[in-house]
């Protein structure tokens, strides 16, 4: 049996900060990243990252991870299971790791679940075509594997994943005749927009895909306006020949385990879905069971690492580290994390986390 | 409009440009941010304290514009790439336009290229004149282009 104080499972930008945050205030850490690198989707970020100093602002994601992979690794009190995926939750507990071919069991004192989330995908005739893909497939092959996944491509989406993508496809020399849209307007950081707006790209709102054609594999697409209740509007629909169909249509808190381990959860769309309910740690209602970054709500990069850094704090304090300056440092942090949801872009996520309840607020 | 297209309107421009007589005196920095977003570098990165300090994170930048030298600091330091340079005084027909760039190829100076407007549509032949990595040093460019004056507020691109 493997024991560590603190094993945090996933390594974006919240398993990474709260790994340094539990293991800075001595806490003995494991962090365990299904993936060959450390970083989450932070590794295929080519752009520049908003928010403040403090978040790295202005530094480009992949930098970020490369940064937070030294910090990490040269920390003598975090070990690093990279290419391990946590397979599951025993009942006693226990949290089975994979790696190659075999399994370790690992035993701890608090779990921080910082798992990420999973991509939302769209029901259309021949949606099943070779050709279409996921955002997050798009950004591996370009951005981790350098392969360009066509040459012409239609996004749908213009959420900030929509947008960046397309820019990326942009440099990479990839056509991209159309960013699709069924929301009435942009959902990603409109300066984004503006980005592939001022390239010639056309950003279709209120637009959705009515089919994709191809023998063998994607050669077109007919995308129409839709009403605001997102039926077609007859006569509107337009053509495209393209050899991708690139899916940038939101994500889901990837919660399998917190269902597993018996945390309370709660629907909540504002918040991408199912997500745990937590305290202001960010503790889960199963005591030392934590939850930070995409799992707990959709977010961005930003308030994931201010989730992580609370909850690896956290963590660590509930086990006796830390604690002469954990009051003073956790006010810090939330007052960071409430600053950066304070403006209209965190509306959402303010909405949706006054619809949640804390843990002991209701019953089961 | 901006939240549909992607595209500012000219009354948004408006509202972030300095004026007739600050543009005449030559290059200043022009920040075409016009949502509300939890971003602070460009700031930060300001070292004339032309950009004030924000009181919420979430504010949109605020501009001092007699402390602009027109640096371009700030071009590269901006995530959203919103903000360019513009100096009026350049010549009697011509404007010079910084943007940022982070395409490749990059163009060589002296080259002419085609000046794109925020809608991605060719306006003008532009001159590259300067051609400057970014001083964060983080891959990306910066551009700078002779274009018409009547222009200085179109071109923000090239093609």
């Amino acid at each position: 049996m493997y024991r560590a104080e603190v094993l945090v499972i996933g390594s974006g930008p919240a398993g990474l900060m709260a790994a340094l945050q539990a293991a800075d205030r001595g806490a003995k850490v494991a962090l365990v990243e299904r993936d060959a690198h450390l970083g989450g989707q932070l590794l295929k970020q080519t752009h520049m990252f908003f928010g403040s100093k403090e978040h790295y602002a202005a530094e480009r994601g992949f930098k970020i991870a490369e940064n937070l992979d030294a910090a990490v690794k040269d920390h003598p009190g975090i070990e690093v299971f990279e290419d391990t995926t946590a397979l599951g939750y025993y009942e006693d507990g226990v949290v089975p790791l994979e790696r190659g071919k075999k399994i370790l069991p690992a035993a701890y004192d608090a779990l921080i679940m910082a798992t990420g989330a999973q991509e939302n995908t769209l029901l259309f005739p021949n949606c099943d075509l070779p050709g279409i893909y996921g955002a997050g497939a798009v950004q591996t092959l370009m951005n981790v594997h350098g392969v360009v996944p066509g040459n012409r491509v239609a996004m749908v989406g213009a959420g900030n994943i929509g947008v960046i993508v397309s820019y990326q496809l942009l440099q990479a020399g990839v056509a991209v005749p159309a960013i699709i849209e069924a929301m009435p307007d942009i959902g990603a950081y409109h300066v984004h927009a503006s980005k592939v707006r001022r390239m010639g790209v056309p950003i279709y709102t209120s637009h959705t895909v009515v089919s994709a054609f191809g023998s063998e594999q994607l050669e077109k697409i007919v995308f129409a306006e839709i009403d605001e209740k997102m039926n077609p509007l007859p006569g509107s629909e337009q053509e495209l020949d393209v050899d991708v169909l690139c899916l940038a249509v939101g994500l889901a808190p990837l919660t399998e385990i917190l269902f597993q381990a018996g945390c309370q959860m709660a629907y909540v769309p504002e918040l991408g879905g199912h997500v745990p309910l937590r305290s202001d740690t960010f503790e889960t209602s199963v005591p030392g069971i934590f939850v930070a970054g995409d799992a707990g709500a959709i977010e961005e990069a930003s308030a994931a690492m201010v989730e992580g850094k609370i909850a690896g704090m956290a963590a660590a304090a509930g086990l006796g580290y830390g604690k002469e300056q954990y009051e003073k440092d956790l006010a810090n942090a939330r007052e960071e994390l409430a600053k950066l949801r304070n403006g209209p872009a965190g509306a959402i996520t303010r909405r949706g986390l006054e619809k949640l309840p804390h843990p002991g607020e209701v019953s089961g | 409009m901006l939240s549909r297209s992607g595209v500012p309107t000219k009354k948004q421009i408006e509202s972030v440009k300095p004026s007739k007589e600050r543009l005449a005196k030559g290059a200043v920095a022009i920040v075409e941010c016009f949502q509300e977003i939890p971003c602070d570098p460009c700031h930060t990165a300001c070292n004339s304290g032309c950009i004030l300090p924000f009181a919420d994170i979430n504010d949109l930048p605020q501009m001092d514009f007699d402390k602009c030298n027109g640096c371009g600091v700030c071009i590269s330091a901006c995530p959203g790439l919103a903000i360019f340079v513009v100096d009026e005084s350049y010549s009697e027909e011509e404007a010079l336009v910084m943007i940022p760039w982070e395409f490749t190829p990059v163009p060589e100076e002296g080259a002419v290229v085609r000046g794109l407007n925020r809608e991605g549509e060719a306006v003008a032949p532009a001159t590259v004149k300067k051609v400057r990595s970014s001083p964060q040093k983080n891959g990306a460019y910066i551009i700078s282009l002779v274009v018409p004056k009547e222009l200085a507020f179109e071109v923000r691109s090239i093609g």
